[in-house]
Order: structure tokens, then sequence, then C-alpha cells
């Protein structure tokens, strides 16, 4: 009972197979793998096995993707603006995978394996490194101009470019941050609000107030699946807005 | 006195973390597990996005645009069919018309030749008929003259029957002939 009461222990990871230390880095294919790997499974079932039979009149699942793929279209399109199809397969990627690792997070028992910040982090640095390598590859030393705004005054540059060179530093922090905050700060409110259920009811008359917490827990569930979709689609637009300064610096 | 025991002691399981159940670390700053993490991310993200661009996306890309293409090609052939099909009411429209203009031109011209023939036969008719009527008239004049001819010499000879009858004897051929003469005959 009281493994389950601790609103931490979800997210330890348990090495399923280990291979041994490097250093103090124990390397193991732990719960969380399989869940990475899980989630590229069914990405690729509604995205790769639906899709299989090309029809014109599409089943549900290839409608699926076909939805997916519009909706990540318009959004890279609105953010990115013109020459943004080249990263298409990086934002659709992202955000399947994002979207489907939040959503497995959200089955009870199941493991969360954004609610691990160097996940996030890693997501967010594959952003903010395809926007360096693309901005400097396709504009060369223009792609500085990322860091000043077109028609400011001269006196006003030196702290304006502070400010852009800040703000550029710390969008991969944010991006990360913001996803892992919300998916950790979620399951632990879950398990939390949840283990008030059959604390209450072993504390005797405290009892009485049990289903307080459960229909609270129920309203924080409805919410954490908002959120999980929601998060999903905040990274695929803040990445799309990002990669619009690779795409035309200087605007 | 077991219950309110058991009550204090659940209670305080959840209340006071066991700190050796997670090796009293917190799981996602426990940075011995981020080299194993980013490797099977690396792995199954690069697998992911391998999938999707060099599969996935590209089909859907092309289902569709075969899509788009097809509707946009369907609607172009109903297009082009309606046409067809307004051309050829029109042109059905066109010979119906021509045609009733045609009977009705015909009609015309067989009424006209049918009406001209009935008038010439018509003429040569009453020409004929015409021509047998003076003929006729000719022969019965030519008839009442010779019998009005005749008729002199019916009464000559009725009045002598008629003198010889009264008086026993022929009367005389001068005095006859004067009679007779004093009469006029019709011709």
């Amino acid at each position: 009972m009281a493994v389950k009461m601790d609103p931490i222990h979800q997210f330890e990871l348990k090495p399923l197979v280990s291979f041994g230390h490097i250093g103090n880095q124990e390397i193991a294919f732990t719960q969380s793998a399989l869940y990475m790997f899980a989630a590229v499974g069914i990405i690729a079932l509604i995205t790769v096995v639906a899709t299989a039979r090309r029809s014109v009149v599409p089943g549900r699942m290839q409608s699926m993707a076909e939805i997916f793929y519009e909706f990540i279209g318009s959004t890279l399109r609105q953010s990115a603006g013109h020459g943004s199809e080249r990263f298409m397969p990086l934002i659709f990627s992202l955000f399947m995978f994002v979207l489907v690792l939040n959503m497995l997070g959200m089955i009870p028992y199941a493991f969360a394996v954004t609610s691990h910040i160097i996940v996030t982090f890693a997501l967010a640095f594959l952003v903010i490194g395809t926007v360096i390598v693309y901005g400097f590859m396709a504009h060369g030393t223009k792609f500085l101009k990322v860091f000043v705004p077109s028609g400011v005054p001269g006196w006003l540059l030196p702290m304006i470019v502070a400010i852009e060179i800040v703000s550029f530093i710390s969008r991969p922090i944010s991006l990360a941050v913001r996803l892992f905050a919300n998916v950790l700060a979620g399951h632990i409110a879950l398990k939390i609000f949840a283990g008030f259920v059959p604390a209450l009811l072993a504390a005797g008359a405290w009892g009485a107030i049990s289903p307080l917490p459960l229909a609270l827990s129920v309203a924080v569930t409805a919410l954490e699946f908002l959120v999980a979709g929601l998060q999903a689609y905040v990274f695929a637009t803040l990445a799309s807005i990002y990669l619009s300064d690779a795409l035309h610096p200087g605007h | 006195m077991a219950q309110p025991a058991h009550s204090t002691a659940t209670h305080e399981g959840f209340v006071a973390t066991p700190a050796a159940e997670h090796g009293g670390g917190f799981p996602p700053f426990e940075s011995h597990t981020f080299a194993s993490q980013l490797i099977w991310l690396a792995l199954a993200f690069g697998l992911l996005y391998y999938l999707m661009d060099k599969i996935a996306l590209p089909r859907i890309q092309a289902i569709l645009h075969d899509r788009a293409v097809r509707l946009s090609g369907d609607l172009d052939e109903a297009q082009r069919l309606k046409a067809e099909a307004d051309a050829a009411g029109a042109a059905y429209e066109k010979s119906l018309s021509d045609a009733q203009a045609k009977a009705q031109a015909i009609a015309l011209e067989t009424r006209t030749a049918l009406s001209q023939e009935a008038e010439t036969k018509r003429k040569a008719l009453e020409a004929e008929l015409n021509a047998r009527i003076a003929a006729s008239e000719a022969t019965l004049r030519t008839r009442t003259a010779e019998a009005m001819g005749n008729v002199r010499g019916i009464a000559g000879e009725t009045a002598s029957a008629i003198v010889e009858r009264l008086t026993g004897r022929s009367p005389d051929e001068g005095a006859l002939a004067k009679a007779l003469d004093s009469v006029s005959f019709p011709h």
C-alpha cells in the first residue's frame, strides 16, 4: 500500500535488460525504451500499415493518418510559411511521438516517457539544432540576422540583440521544460488525488468524504488527456515557429 | 484496537514517503539514467523519422494528391459530358426544327403541285367540254336548218293533199307556191 501512495515512484526507470555500466551510466533497456518503441509501433500502425492499401475512399485508420497529416501540414505552413515542407517529416514525427507517448502515459499503471526531462530536452535540442544547422547551411552568416530585427533604431540595437540572444537560448529550455513539467505535474497530481481515496477510506469516519478526491481525480484525468494532446500540439507549433527563423531569418 | 492501529500505519505510509523505494532521488533528475534514455530515444526517434520520411508521409501525400487529381478529373469529365449532352440536345432540337420546316416545305410544294395539276386537268376538261358543246350546238343548228328546209315541201304536199281532198282536184302549182311564199317559215 505504501508503495502505491508514493507519487514519485511511477517515474522510476526499471531496467528490463541491463547491458552493464559505462562510467556511472547504466546502459539498460528500460520500460521507458519499451514505451518509446511501442509508440513508434503505434504510429507506424496508423500511418504505414493503415495506408498500405492507398484507398481513394479511406477507412477509419487511413482517415486518421490523413487527418493528422493535414493538421500538422497546415500548422507547419501557417507557422513556418514558404519552404517549410522540408521539415514536415521532423514536425510530424515529433508531434506523433510526443502525442502517442503522452497518451500512453495516461493509461493506468503505464509509464510516461515525456515525464523525464532528458527526453524532452533531447527533442527540444533536436529542434534547435535543426534550426541552427539548417539556418547556417541555407543562409550562411546571414542567418545571424535572426538576432537583428529589421527597423530597429541604431542606439537600441545592442539591447535588442542581447534580448534576442537570450530569447533564442531560452527556447530549447522552455520547449523542454514545458512538456516535462506538464506531464510530470499532471501525473503527480493524479497520483496524489487518487491516493487520497484509499487513505481516507482507511481512516475510519473520514471515509465519508472519500468520493470528493475520487471525483477530483476523474476531473484531473480528463484535464490530463487535454494536456497530453495540447502539449504535443504546442511542442509541434513552437518547433514550427522556431524553424521559420531558419527558413526566413531577419523577419 | 487493531483497526485504528492499521489505519495509522497506512496513513503514515501515504504521507511519509519511504526514501528507499526510489533510491532517495527524484527519478527524472537521476543523471545515471540519461545516457541509456538518450540511446533508446535516438534509436526509436530515428526509426520513427525514417519510417515517416521514407514511407508514411510520401504515401499519404500521394493518396491525398491522387484523390485531389481524381476529384478534379471527375469534375472535369462530368463538365465535359454535360457540355456534350447539351450540344447533343441542341443538335437534336435543331434537326427536329429543320425536319419540321422541311416537312412543311414539302407539304406546301406537294399541295401547290397537286392543285396546279388539278387546275390544268380541269381546264383541259373544260375546254374539251366546251368544244363538244359547241360541236353539238353546230350540229343542232344544221339539223334545225335542214328540218326547216323540208318544212315548205311538207307544207306544200300537205296543203295540196288537203285541197285535193276538199275540192277533188289538185291545186294549181303556181297558186300553191304563191300561198307558201306568203307564209314565213322559221329557219
